[in-house]
């Protein structure tokens, strides 16, 4: 049996509250990095409150609705993101966001080999149906490394976002189970 | 043109009202047990319930309404003897955004194919375009769920995205759809109008089943 | 989409607290009825304290745990309960408990057509890949009740009650989803 958690450049961990609340404290001053992410506005939280969330999803973690990881690299054992999964027990369909906050780290496959171990887990361990996620139009970057995954874009809801004075789409992608397995199969020939 | 004078409550047979905590309840129960009428108007699983838990269902609704500030909630009454019908919503609004997602339920089969569901609707969007300014909004339906998608149509929302075999139901997997209505799109076409006094006839074709959710 | 609460006899209805917790308390003045549902020394709980456990429990709306009240189609009658917990989302089985208190209604029927609409509920609505339950060998009207509905017996525990000077068996009965619809052709798929 693989492991898991292990990929090509990361690994998936979970790292403990202070540690969490710190990175992320950082990262939430890069608004650039919030706006790819988010659609919401971008704001500051004190670290004490960052920290009482993250202690809150850990224990919602618990449940079967609900999976969040860190993400470190295994050269430098660096922790530079973090993934979620947000899970449909009825229909069996997930939903996954995922950050890379160390900038140094962006555009150099990181992001793909976080999203290929997550396709793993989730269509092997968690034996799920689907996976979707939502992305901005002016996200080329991740919609990239989606498409390389296998997520195939189902369409676009339209002037979604107004940032900066324009208004832009979400795309929303997603990936089947039967669509992932023929590219494992593919691999091995 | 400036109309403040036509009433965003009320349309020809149907208004929309508040929620009568005494009443309401055990209406609604009644609804949960009709499974054919759940599995329409909701992913989640059919389940039917009491009119105590639905009295504490609206206690957190209003609270939510109260507190989180991104919905609207209305119910719809019927105006001929001010029986609940129906409910319509506007949730999960992004107020920086301009956008929103409709839902909207007729809840017993005999109120349906009426002309009701048009008419909620009507005033629905009526009340997020020129009332909340939204940009846009947004309704999911399941792909089995033709008479809201007619609904829709009818209102000139677009099919924006085909969520594949997103929801399992009945032993087969089926697909979700998005569908969108922009602020301008809705502000052109002659259905936006209410009609100036309330008598006058409202004439469209009335579809099957329009539960749509959001 | 079709109605998945309602049989031939009677139908699923809410589980409301208040109501049930005097039915039970009724029902439960029967040590027969107790003793073919409880492996428990029988005993009677008050109203009270039923209604405060069983109020948490359904309010919870947890996707894993689903309560019924069974009500006769003719007389609109409360007779019985039933709930179903899924025990493991990624097997996708649930454990199914059923019992019909008014023993008028027994051996009538009803009980093959609860579980009827019951596996119809938790293989169309819940999505879920096998349906199990536990009876005791000295309920054979139940146990012919479950096999007309589909359950194949998988196994016992042996000597697992002691009651009546005697020892007895308790047996599990599954039902996979795809018996089922070999069974239901009628269904979507």
């Amino acid at each position: 049996m693989k492991d898991l958690f292990r990929g090509e450049l990361v690994r998936f961990t979970l790292e403990e509250p202070e540690t969490a609340a710190k990175a992320e404290l950082r990262w939430t001053h890069d608004t650039e990095l919030h706006r790819l992410l988010d659609g919401d506005p971008a704001q500051l939280f004190s670290e004490k409150k960052i920290r009482e969330w993250i202690e809150k999803q850990s224990a919602d973690s618990s449940m079967p609705e609900r999976y969040s990881f860190s993400v470190r690299t295994l050269a430098e054992d660096q922790y530079i993101g973090f993934l979620g999964l947000w899970v449909d027990l009825i229909h069996s369909e997930a939903w996954v966001g995922l950050g890379i906050g160390e900038r140094e780290f962006w555009s150099k496959g990181y992001g793909t080999d976080m999203m290929k171990l997550c396709l793993q887990y989730v269509f092997t361990e968690l034996c799920l149906e689907r996976l979707s996620l939502g992305v901005h139009a002016y996200n080329p970057r991740a919609i990239r490394s989606y498409e390389k995954c296998g997520f195939r874009l189902e369409g676009r809801t339209r002037g979604d976002v107004l940032r900066e004075g324009r208004r832009t789409d979400s795309l929303w992608m997603g990936i089947l189970r039967a669509e992932w397995m023929q590219m494992q199969n593919g691999d091995r020939t | 043109m400036f109309d403040i004078q036509t009433q965003l409550f009320e349309s020809q047979d149907v208004r929309f009202a508040p929620i009568d905590h005494e009443k309401d309840p055990e209406v609604e129960a009644r609804w949960t047990h009709d499974s054919e009428f759940m599995r329409m108007i909701d992913t989640v699983p059919a389940r039917p319930m009491s009119a105590a838990l639905i009295r504490k269902q609206y206690e957190k609704l209003e609270k939510q309404v109260e507190e989180d500030k991104n919905l609207y909630h209305f119910m719809i009454r019927l105006k001929a003897d001010d029986r609940l019908i129906g409910k319509a919503m506007i949730h999960r609004i992004e107020w920086t955004n301009g956008n929103g997602f409709i839902r909207l339920g007729i809840g017993m089969a005999t109120d349906q194919r009426k002309g009701y569901g048009t008419q909620a609707l009507r005033m629905l969007l009526r009340f997020a375009f020129a009332e909340l300014n939204l940009y846009r909004v947004s309704a999911s339906v399941p792909e089995y769920n033709e008479g809201a998608i007619a609904l829709l149509q009818k209102f000139g929302f677009v099919q924006e995205v085909c969520r594949r075999k997103s929801l399992e139901r009945d032993g087969r997997r089926w697909d979700l759809y998005f569908f969108g209505l922009l602020n301008d799109e809705w502000r052109n076409q002659p259905q936006a109008a209410l009609p100036k006094s309330i008598g006058t006839v409202v004439s469209g074709v009335t579809p099957q089943r329009h539960e749509v959710e959001g | 989409m079709k109605d998945v609460l309602t049989g031939k006899l009677v139908r699923l209805a809410a589980f409301d607290p208040e109501e049930m917790s005097k039915a039970f308390t009724r029902w439960n003045l029967n040590s027969e009825y107790q003793r073919l549902s409880n492996s428990d020394p029988t005993r009677m709980p008050s109203a009270k304290r039923n209604a405060k456990w069983m109020e948490d429990r359904v309010a919870e709306l947890s996707p894993a745990r689903y309560h019924f009240s069974i009500r006769t189609l003719a007389e609109d009658k409360l007779i019985g309960e039933l709930g179903l917990d899924v025990v493991d989302w990624s097997g996708r089985d649930a454990f199914v408990g059923l019992g019909i208190g008014e023993t008028e209604y027994w051996g009538k029927g009803y009980g093959t057509d609860v579980m009827n609409v019951l596996l119809r509920f938790a293989f169309t609505e819940i999505n879920l890949r096998r349906v199990t339950l536990s009876v005791f060998e000295y309920n054979p009207r139940a146990i012919r009740s479950y096999e007309k509905a589909g359950f194949r017996h998988e196994g016992y525990l042996r000597n697992f009650l002691n009651r009546a000077g005697h020892r007895w068996n308790e047996i599990y009965m599954g039902i996979l989803r795809e018996e089922w619809m070999g069974l239901n052709t009628d269904t979507a798929g």
